[in-house]
C-alpha cells in the first residue's frame, strides 16, 4: 500500500496500489467480478472505472482524470455495489473482493442526474458564450443525462470576480465546479502549490496564497491546470482579437513562427485523432488568414542548439582546461519559460547552471526585428511577430521585460494550438482539407533536429547530435540517428556517451564520458534538482528539462483533453515526420551556415549573439512573485 | 488548571459499573489477544460513535494487517449537537478509557495511541495529561507495561480544530495529518490505510470505555443487557425540554416513553434522537426503542415539547450542516443549501407540493452519494421532519394555488 511521501497528498487520494503476485493467474492475484450481469475478471486493486471501462461499460466521470490522483468529490460516477448501503463511486472504488456491481439502475441514474443538476444550479455561464462550448465536460454531461431544464435553479450573476492578472492563465471561478484537478495537477503533478480549495462547505473556492491574484504568485504559467479543467473555469489569456487587428491593419507585417509541437496537435482541434501532424496544411491555412509570413519556429530551434551546444563546449574547456572552478556544471536547457520560472522560485540559487541562451522563440523574435527586417527592408517599428506554440507559459515569456534586445518586443504574442484553431475556424477555413504548402523563406527549412524539440529529449538529442560531431568528427553512433536513450515517458532519463578520436580543438575531452539528464514535468525536474542539491550530478554535463509532461507536445496550450495516450501519440507523429526530413542535425541547415555568416559574424556565443540570443535570470521569492 | 469532578459517581448497570485503573489491561494481558477479540466478539459490541460498526470486527481486520507500524485513535471530537456523554467519561472516568486504548494496542498490535479531544475541550487537557502522567508512573502506560517484555504503549493527546466533520474518522485522519479536515475515499478503509497510511483503529470514547469492562468481566455479562441486536448499556444525552437534562446509563432497547419519563419530559411533541443527523420521532412513535435496529443514535437526545416549532427546529439543523459540511462533495456542499432553500420557502408559503418532494428526493440521493457520513445523514431532519409533521408544516403554511 502507498506511503505517504508528500505531506500534501492524503494516502486515500494517491494511485490505490496493491501488492500483485508475479503470476496472476494464481488465486488472489485476479478478482472476479459482476458488472451489470457480466462477469469479468480483473486484477486485484483495479478500480471499478477501470474495469469498467476495459470492458465498454461507460460511466460518466468529472473529477477524475487519468493523470491525476484520485479525488472522488464530484460523485457522478456513483455505482450501486451489491451489499453496501451507499452508492459506491467508480474511480475510486478498488476491486479486492469478488463484487457485484450495477451501473445504471433508477438510484444511480437519478443520483447522477441531481448532481449534474446541483452543478449547474451553481454554474454561471452560457453555452454559446463559452470557449469551452463543444468541449467541456459539464456540459456533455448535461446532454448525456438529457438536461432539459434547470430543477434546482441557475446561477444568474457571477459570484467571483475573473481573474485576468496573469499573461498565461485566466481564472474564472463562477464556471467552477470544484472537481480539484486543477489543485491536484498543481500540487501533485507540477509540485508547484498555487492552488487550494479556500474556505469550506458552500463557500468553498479555488484560490491563491492569500488570495493574490494568479500574476503575483508562484504559478510558473504551464498552463496544466487548464489542460486539465472539465469547464471554462480556467482559460489562457487568448491574443486573437489583437492578432486580428494586426492582420487587418495593411501597414503592419505580420509574422508567424509555428513550433512542432502545435502541428502534430493541431489536427485534434478539427476531430482528427491524435497523432497526425498538419505542418503543410497549417502553412496554407495561415496564409489564407493573412498572416504576411509564415516561418518554422525549428530555425531557431537550430540555431538554440549551436549556442546552448557552443557554451557548453566552453564550459567544459574553462572546468578541463582553465580549471575555472565558478564555471557550473551540468548546463541545464533553457527554452522551457515554465521551468524558467520554477527554477527561478524554488531555486534561485542555482541559476548559474541554467544556459543563458533564449528559448527558440524569442530568438526567432529577435532575429525577425533585426536581421530579417534589414533584408526585407521593413521598419521593425511595423512588423508583428506571433508565435504558435503549444505552451501557455510562452505568453507569460513573451512579455518578460528583459525580451527586447531588437530595441522592440520580440515577440508580440504568444499563441496557443487551441486559440490558433479558433483563428482558423473562424476563417470558415477546415484546416485537414487544406493543400500543403512551405514555409516561407529565408528561414524556410529547418533541420529535423528542431523538430523533436517538441518531444521530451529532444533538445537533449538535437545537441547531442551537433556535440558529438563537432568535437569527434563522426556522427552519434546511434542508428538512423535516433538516439533511443533520450526517447519515451519515463520521468527521468539518464545516459551517457564516450567521447573518443577528439578532433585536435577538442582533444581535451578525449574520453570524457558526456552524461546528461533528461526531466520532464516540474515534478521531475523538482527530483532532478534535489539530485543536484545533494551532489548526485558531479559527473553529470547536462540536463535538459520541461516544465510539463511530455515535454511541449503536453504543453498547456494543446488540445484539450491530454492524456499518456495521446501524447504518445503526438510524439510518434514528430519523430515520423522528422525521420522523412533529409538535414536532421542543426549544424548541417544551411540557413544556420548562412546567419553566422551574414549576420552573428563573431559566431556563436559572440557578441551579437550574445546581445540578441542570451539572456540572464532573476531570482524570485518562494511564496509570491 | 484543576478541574472539580464530581465526587458522587453515577450510577448504571455497565459503564457506571465497579472498575479500578488497570484491571482491564491486567486481564487484558492474561486472556491474550485472542480471547480478548473472543469476548469481544462475544459481548455483541458495536461502534458508540454513530456507525455501529462492530467493534471486534474492527479490531480483527487491522490485528490481522501486516505493517510495521499501527495506532489506535480515540475519537473525542464529539461534535454532534446535543451529545456531551464523552466528556463525562473522559472527566469522570478515564480509566475506562485509556484502559480500552491500552487493550485496544495490545490486541491489534499498536504501539501508539493518540486522543483527538474536542478543540473546546482544550481546558481537559491539562488534567488528562496529569492523569497520563500518573499512569505512565505506575507503569500502566509506557514501555514494558505491568512488566511485560515488549508491551509498548504510549498515548498523545492531539486538539481538534472546531470543524464538526472532523469527527468523521478519515478527516480525523487528514486532520491528525496536518491536511484540511476533508474525508477521504472508503476504501481503503483506516483499519489497513489510516494515519500516515498505516493500520488505525479508530473508536469514540464510549466504545474504548466499554472495552475496558467486557475484557474486565467478560462478552456474557456485557450481553445481559440491551437487546440481541444492540447488547449493553448506553449513554444517552438528554437534552431540550425536560426536567432533569444531562448523561444517563440505560440499557439498549429502552423504549423513547420510559426515557422521557425518566428525564421528566412532559408534552413532548417530538423526540431527535442521534442528533443534528438523526431522525426526528413524533408522538405517535413513542412506542419505539432506542437500538441500532430501531431509533439509533451516537447518545444524543434532544426533546421538544408542543410549544416548539418544527419548521424552525428543522432551520437549525440545517442551518449547522451547511456551516459545516467540508464542501468537497457536491451532494452535500450544494444540496444542503437546496434545502435550505426549500425550508425559506416554506417559510414564506411560497412552495409547490411537487418541488417538495423534488426536494425529498434530492434528500435521497444525498443520502446515498455524498462522501462521508454528514453528507449522508443531514437530509434525514429534513425527510423525517416533513414527512411526521407534515401537517404542521406544509398545510398551515402552504398558501399557494396548487394542489399537487
Ligand atoms: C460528520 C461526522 C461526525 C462524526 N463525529 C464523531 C464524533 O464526534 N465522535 C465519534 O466518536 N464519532 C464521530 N463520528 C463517527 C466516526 O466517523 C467513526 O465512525 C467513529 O469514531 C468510530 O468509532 P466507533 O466504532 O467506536 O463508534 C462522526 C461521523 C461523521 C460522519
Ligand atoms: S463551462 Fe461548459 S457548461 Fe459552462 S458555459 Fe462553458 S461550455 Fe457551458
Ligand atoms: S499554470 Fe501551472 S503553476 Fe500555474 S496554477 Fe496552473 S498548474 Fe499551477
Ligand atoms: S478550476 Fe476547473 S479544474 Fe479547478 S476545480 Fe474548478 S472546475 Fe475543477
Ligand atoms: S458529505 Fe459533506 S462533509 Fe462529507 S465529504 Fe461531502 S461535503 Fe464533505
Ligand atoms: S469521477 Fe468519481 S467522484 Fe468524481
Amino acid at each position: 500500500m502507498s506511503k505517504r511521501e508528500n505531506i500534501r497528498v492524503p494516502v486515500s487520494q494517491q494511485p490505490f496500489t496493491v501488492t500483485k503476485p508475479e503470476d496472476t493467474t494464481t488465486i488472489g492475484g485476479t478478482v472476479t467480478v459482476q458488472i451489470n450481469e457480466k462477469k469479468f475478471s480483473v486484477p486485484l486493486g483495479t478500480t471499478i472505472l477501470e474495469a469498467c471501462r476495459q470492458n465498454q461499460i461507460h460511466i460518466p466521470t468529472l473529477c477524475h482524470h487519468p493523470d491525476l490522483c484520485i479525488a472522488g468529490v464530484c460523485r457522478i460516477c456513483v455505482v450501486d455495489v451489491e451489499g453496501m448501503k451507499t452508492l459506491q463511486t467508480a474511480c475510486s472504488f478498488p476491486i479486492t473482493t469478488p463484487i457485484k456491481i450495477h451501473t445504471s439502475t433508477p438510484m444511480v441514474r437519478k443520483a447522477r442526474r441531481h448532481i449534474i443538476d446541483l452543478l449547474l444550479s451553481e454554474h454561471y455561464g452560457e453555452c454559446y458564450s463559452c470557449f469551452r462550448n463543444g468541449s467541456c465536460e459539464l456540459q456533455s454531461l448535461a446532454k448525456e443525462y438529457g438536461v432539459d431544464e434547470y430543477t434546482f435553479g441557475h446561477a444568474d450573476k457571477p459570484r467571483y470576480q475573473v481573474d485576468r492578472s496573469s499573461a498565461a492563465v485566466v481564472r474564472d471561478m463562477s464556471k467552477c465546479i470544484l472537481c480539484k484537478r486543477c489543485v491536484r495537477t498543481c500540487i501533485d503533478l507540477q509540485e508547484v502549490g498555487v492552488l487550494e480549495a479556500i474556505n469550506r462547505g458552500h463557500e468553498t473556492y479555488i484560490g491563491t496564497f492569500l488570495d493574490k491574484p494568479l500574476a503575483d504568485v508562484i504559478c510558473i504559467n504551464c498552463g496544466q491546470c487548464i489542460n486539465r479543467c472539465p469547464t471554462a473555469a480556467l482559460r489562457a489569456n487568448d491574443p486573437s482579437d489583437e492578432i486580428w487587428e494586426a492582420i487587418d491593419n495593411p501597414k503592419k507585417h505580420v509574422i508567424i513562427q509555428t513550433a512542432p509541437s502545435p502541428r502534430a496537435a493541431i489536427g485534434e482541434e478539427f476531430g482528427i485523432e491524435a497523432g497526425h501532424s498538419f505542418t503543410g496544411e497549417l502553412n496554407t491555412a495561415l496564409k489564407r488568414i493573412g498572416f504576411d509570413k509564415v516561418f518554422d519556429t525549428n530555425f531557431t530551434a537550430d540555431l538554440t542548439i549551436i549556442e546552448e551546444g557552443t557554451e557548453l563546449l566552453y564550459r567544459l574547456k574553462k572546468i578541463i582546461v582553465d580549471k575555472d572552478e565558478s564555471v557550473k556544471l551540468p548546463q541545464f536547457t533553457s527554452c522551457s519559460p515554465g521551468w524558467i520560472k520554477f527554477i527561478e522560485h524554488f531555486y534561485p540559487e542555482y541559476l548559474g547552471y541554467l544556459s543563458t541562451a533564449k528559448s527558440p522563440q524569442q530568438m526567432f523574435g529577435a532575429i525577425m526585428k533585426t536581421f530579417y527586417a534589414k533584408q526585407a527592408g521593413i521598419n521593425p517599428a511595423d512588423i508583428v511577430t506571433v508565435a504558435l506554440m503549444p505552451c501557455a507559459a510562452k505568453k507569460f515569456e513573451c512579455n518578460r521585460p528583459e525580451m527586447n534586445s531588437s530595441g522592440y518586443k520580440d515577440v508580440d504574442y504568444g499563441l496557443t494550438t487551441r486559440e490558433m484553431a479558433k483563428m482558423i475556424r473562424e476563417a470558415g477555413i477546415y484546416l485537414p482539407e487544406m493543400p500543403k504548402a512551405n514555409f516561407d523563406e529565408p528561414f524556410g527549412d529547418a533541420s529535423g533536429a528542431g523538430l523533436i524539440f517538441g518531444a521530451t529529449g529532444g533538445v537533449m538529442e538535437a545537441a547531442l547530435r551537433t556535440v558529438y560531431e563537432l568535437v569527434t568528427g563522426r556522427e552519434v553512433p546511434f542508428k538512423n540517428l535516433a538516439i533511443e536513450p533520450c526517447r519515451g515517458f519515463e520521468g527521468v532519463k539518464q545516459a551517457s556517451v564516450k567521447l573518443e578520436n577528439c578532433v585536435d580543438q577538442y582533444k581535451f575531452l578525449e574520453g570524457v564520458e558526456l552524461k546528461f539528464v533528461v526531466a520532464h514535468g516540474t515534478a521531475n525536474a523538482k527530483k532532478v534538482m534535489e539530485m543536484l542539491r545533494k551532489g548526485e550530478l558531479s559527473n553529470v554535463h547536462f540536463v535538459e528539462i520541461m516544465a510539463c509532461p511530455g515535454g511541449c507536445l503536453g504543453g498547456g496550450g494543446q488540445p484539450i483533453p491530454t492524456n499518456a495516450e495521446i501524447r504518445k501519440k503526438r510524439a510518434q507523429a514528430i519523430y515520423a515526420e522528422e525521420e522523412s526530413l533529409t538535414v536532421r542535425k542543426s549544424h548541417e541547415n544551411p540557413h544556420i551556415k548562412y546567419i553566422y555568416e551574414n549576420f552573428l559574424t563573431d559566431g556563436p556565443c559572440g557578441k551579437l549573439s550574445h546581445k540578441l540570443l542570451h539572456t540572464h535570470y532573476l531570482k524570485r521569492g518562494k511564496f509570491i512573485s | 488548571m484543576e478541574i472539580k469532578l464530581e465526587n458522587k459517581k453515577r450510577s448504571g448497570p455497565v459503564l457506571f459499573s465497579e472498575y479500578k485503573r488497570g484491571d482491564g489491561i491486567r486481564k487484558a494481558v492474561e486472556l491474550g489477544r485472542e480471547n480478548i477479540l473472543f469476548e469481544l466478539k462475544n459481548s455483541g459490541l458495536k461502534g458508540r460513535g454513530g456507525a455501529g460498526f462492530p467493534t471486534s470486527t474492527k479490531w480483527m481486520l487491522s490485528a490481522a494487517a501486516n505493517a510495521d507500524k499501527k495506532f489506535i485513535v480515540c475519537n473525542a471530537d464529539e461534535g454532534e449537537p446535543g451529545t456531551f456523554k464523552d466528556r463525562v467519561l473522559l472527566l469522570e472516568y478515564p480509566e475506562l478509557v485509556f484502559d480500552g486504548m491500552v487493550i485496544a494496542g495490545f490486541t491489534i498490535g499498536a504501539q501508539t495511541g493518540i486522543v483527538y479531544l474536542r478543540g473546546e475541550y482544550e481546558y481537559m487537557l491539562q488534567p488528562l495529561e496529569d492523569y497520563l502522567a500518573k499512569v505512565r508512573e505506575d507503569n500502566l502506560l509506557g514501555k514494558n507495561i505491568l512488566g511485560k517484555e515488549n508491551f509498548d504503549f504510549d498515548i498523545s493527546i492531539r486538539l481538534g480544530s472546531g470543524a464538526y466533520v472532523c469527527g468523521e474518522e478519515t478527516a480525523l485522519i487528514e486532520s491528525l495529518e496536518g491536511c484540511r479536515g476533508e474525508p477521504r475515499n472508503r476504501p481503503p478503509y483506516p483499519v489497513n490505510t489510516g494515519y500516515l497510511g498505516y493500520p488505525t483503529v479508530v473508536n469514540n470514547v464510549e466504545t474504548l470505555a466499554s472495552v475496558s469492562h467486557i475484557v474486565l468481566k467478560g462478552g456474557e455479562w456485557f450481553k445481559k443487557y440491551g437487546t440481541d441486536k444492540s447488547t449493553g448499556s448506553k449513554l444517552f444525552s438528554v437534552s431540550g425540554d425536560c426536567e432533569k437534562p444531562g448523561v444517563y446509563e440505560l440499557p439498549w432497547g429502552t423504549k423513547i416513553k420510559e426515557l422521557l419519563e425518566i428525564v421528566g419530559a412532559k408534552n413532548t411533541k417530538a423526540v431527535q434522537a442521534g442528533g443534528a443527523s438523526g431522525t426526528c420521532i413524533p408522538k405517535t412513535q413513542f412506542d419505539r426503542m432506542l437500538g441500532y435496529e430501531d431509533a439509533a443514535t451516537g447518545g444524543s437526545i434532544i426533546i421538544f415539547n408542543e410549544s416548539r416549532n418544527m419548521l424552525k427546529v428543522l432551520k437549525n439543523f440545517m442551518e449547522f450542516f451547511i456551516e459545516e459540511s467540508c464542501g468537497q462533495c457536491t451532494p452535500c456542499r450544494i444540496g444542503n443549501i437546496k434545502l435550505m432553500d426549500g425550508i425559506e420557502k416554506i417559510e414564506s408559503g411560497e412552495f409547490t407540493f411537487s418541488y417538495i418532494n423534488n426536494l425529498k428526493e434530492l434528500g435521497r440521493t444525498m443520502q446515498v452519494a455524498s462522501k462521508c457520513g454528514l453528507g449522508q445523514s443531514s437530509p434525514n431532519s429534513f425527510i423525517s421532519i416533513l414527512e411526521n409533521f407534515k401537517e404542521e408544516i406544509l398545510n398551515t403554511n402552504w398558501k399557494g394555488k396548487e394542489n399537487v
